[in-house]
């Protein structure tokens, strides 16, 4: 999951040239604002606007980028016990891949929804589509488009975690985001 | 996650081996008073090597469904084989009420073995069965169960299932991330496993057809959930449908002609019939809850389905060919109700029950849709997938013991309880065969 994710989100870098009309395209994650005044000055040139706010733009985007990054570097949602809808406090994530989506329509990626083991195994397929389908549509209400995304329930069938206890039943309620 | 769809989803074994993880039996509650009934070793006439013992796979077969109780070798007072050498009073001291003598026959050189068997009513002195089969060495156990279907039927008035089969499926863990999935088939008490299909990606709901010949299930080796009917005894197969979103629950109608299922195609899971004939789709409910688990009536009129059309699962059922309005709700006395099928009676319905919103706990149960009574057969608590025995006499579901899925059994009245524990892996999703011939 680890390697793959870091992959993914290298592309992700693409949006945030969305946000960050001005921004120098970066070469990674690492290139950091924090010691880059002279690149910038560059580039803020060509974008003729005024220094000063050029300045204080770069700092307040460079937030924008890492909230994005972090964001998108989330791929796993957990669910609560017999609830479809994902939790309130991860709606901002999920925008921020919604948006990726909508920015990169080239993107393709597949909704992988899941279910804890307790009910019956076709039940559980059926839940897991029903959490899948429930950030399927968020994302395109937030302007992705149908045909990026795939939607694929395994319910109870690939536990992420094995065991009869109410951890491994909060782990395995989930979707996950899959890059195709 | 990507890396294991590349290493594996492409994996997909259609095989025919032995697997070595074999099921055996243990009974965990029996009856309080059991038949008593002699089975005496039957006699080898020419003194050959048998691998099987016959009488002991007869012992084995009545012990195991909990209703008789086989004396020991060590206490019979005389060894028959035949009626001639039966004397009644040696039994009656015994305390036994029945008797099954044999003797078996190998001509030299010869693959074909012939078990002459006798079945004798102590009380009553008088013999009730008999008979000479003939089959190949390797047919031993099969000769086995059939003697064992006799005595069953001849005591109980039930016909026996004891060469009946069932399928399951397997789960074993393969490495970080990774599983692998395999469908198997075995004797009704979990001897002589085989594996039918093996693949990297999950296989589920196994359902035999009515003449025993083929399996219907669904296998993720797409990376989607697809139907597909392979044929047991050649390994021939053919997928069946290729809709958008789920493809699952495939049940045979009780003709053979027709399979239900379960698609999503149009949004959310709804029951469907496929003709297997012609290919046509006959859409049978529509509702944007969740209609999954369908079964047939016996009469093959109906679908009972499970739906969460009321906020949580309960059971209904309609008749083919009517309005997708016109849906009968049967049961209400639960917080959920999932996974039902009719017995051969189409009175009583088993069925998968969690009581309470507070106790998340699932049981196997029956429901009499006429007079409501429900008897819960089941005292664990993550109890699914029932399926029933050609004879209705057992059902046979998946639980958890130990932290790991095994396959129990229980009579149809609750008071005969056996277990298959398996040497690896989780097991789960039991099939009972129809009877086979």
């Amino acid at each position: 999951m680890g390697k793959q994710s870091n992959q993914f989100f290298k592309v992700s870098l693409l949006v945030m040239s969305l946000f960050v009309l001005g921004a120098c395209s970066s070469t990674s994650e690492t290139d950091d604002e924090i010691s880059g005044d002279d690149s910038q000055s560059s580039s803020s040139s060509s974008s003729g606007s005024a220094s000063s706010s050029a300045g204080s733009n770069s700092g307040q985007l460079t937030q924008e980028q890492i909230r994005a990054q972090n964001a998108l570097r989330q791929t796993v949602f957990y669910f609560d016990f017999d609830v479809a809808e994902f939790q309130p406090a991860d709606r901002e994530t999920l925008t921020y891949h919604a948006r990726d989506l909508a920015a990169n329509p080239s993107k393709r990626l597949r909704l992988e929804g899941h279910a804890d083991e307790r009910g019956t195994r076709e039940y559980n397929l059926a839940l897991g589509e029903r959490r899948a389908n429930g950030i399927l549509n968020y994302f395109i209400v937030n302007g992705a488009s149908r045909s990026q995304i795939e939607v694929v329930s395994y319910g109870e069938e690939r536990p992420e975690q094995s065991g009869q206890t109410e951890n491994a039943y909060s782990r395995n309620r989930r979707v996950e985001i899959v890059a195709r | 996650m990507k890396l294991r769809t590349s290493l594996l989803g492409a994996f997909i074994c259609l095989c025919n081996w032995t697997a070595n993880a074999e099921l055996s039996i243990q009974i965990t509650q029996g009856v309080d008073n059991p038949i008593p009934i002699a089975v005496v070793p039957f006699s080898n006439e020419s003194g050959g090597f048998f691998s099987e013992d016959v009488s002991q796979i007869v012992i084995n077969d009545l012990e195991q469904v909990g209703e008789f109780r086989a004396l020991s070798r060590a206490n019979m007072l005389s060894m028959p084989s035949g009626e001639q050498e039966v004397f009644y009073r040696d039994w009656r001291i015994l305390a036994q009420d029945y008797l099954l003598v044999g003797k078996i026959d190998q001509q030299p050189g010869s693959q074909l073995v012939q078990v002459q068997y006798e079945f004798f009513d102590i009380n009553r002195e008088m013999k009730l069965a008999g008979e000479v089969l003939t089959g190949s060495v390797t047919q031993l156990r099969d000769i086995g169960h059939t003697i064992s279907n006799v005595v069953f039927e001849q005591v109980t008035g039930i016909p026996g299932a004891f060469t009946s089969e069932i399928l399951y499926i397997v789960s074993e863990s393969a490495g970080p991330e990774m599983s692998l999935f395999r469908l198997e088939k075995a004797d009704y008490d979990g001897a002589r496993p085989q594996t039918l299909l093996e693949s990297g990606e999950p296989i589920m709901s196994p359902s035999w057809s009515p003449n025993g010949q083929d399996v219907a299930y669904v296998s993720f080796e797409t990376d989607l959930p697809r139907i597909y009917i392979q044929n047991i005894a050649t390994g021939q197969r053919r997928q069946i449908t290729n809709y958008p979103n789920i493809n699952s629950s495939p049940v045979w109608s009780p003709d053979g002609t027709k399979l239900a299922m379960v698609l999503s195609k149009d949004g959310s899971p709804d029951i469907y019939v496929q003709d297997l004939n012609n290919n046509q789709l006959i859409r049978i409910t529509d509702h944007p809850a969740i209609d999954t688990e369908p079964s047939w009536t016996p009469d093959g009129r109906h679908i009972v389905f499970m739906s969460d059309r009321t906020g949580q699962p309960q059971i209904y059922q309609m008749e083919l060919g009517a309005n997708s309005y016109n849906v009968e709700r049967l049961t209400y006395d639960c917080f959920q109700c999932a996974k039902a099928k009719f017995l051969p009676d189409g009175l009583n319905l088993v069925h998968v029950r969690r009581e309470t919103r507070q106790s998340p706990t699932y049981q196997i149960a029956i429901l009499n849709i006429e007079t409501l009574r429900v008897i819960t057969l089941t005292g664990t608590s993550l109890d699914e997938s029932p399926s029933v025995a050609p004879n209705g006499s057992m059902i046979m579901y998946a639980t958890k013991f130990n932290g790991r899925g095994v396959l129990d059994a229980v009579s149809i009245d609750g008071r005969v309880k056996f277990r298959l524990p398996s040497s690896q892996g989780d097991v789960r999703e039991p099939s009972w065969s129809p009877f086979l011939n």
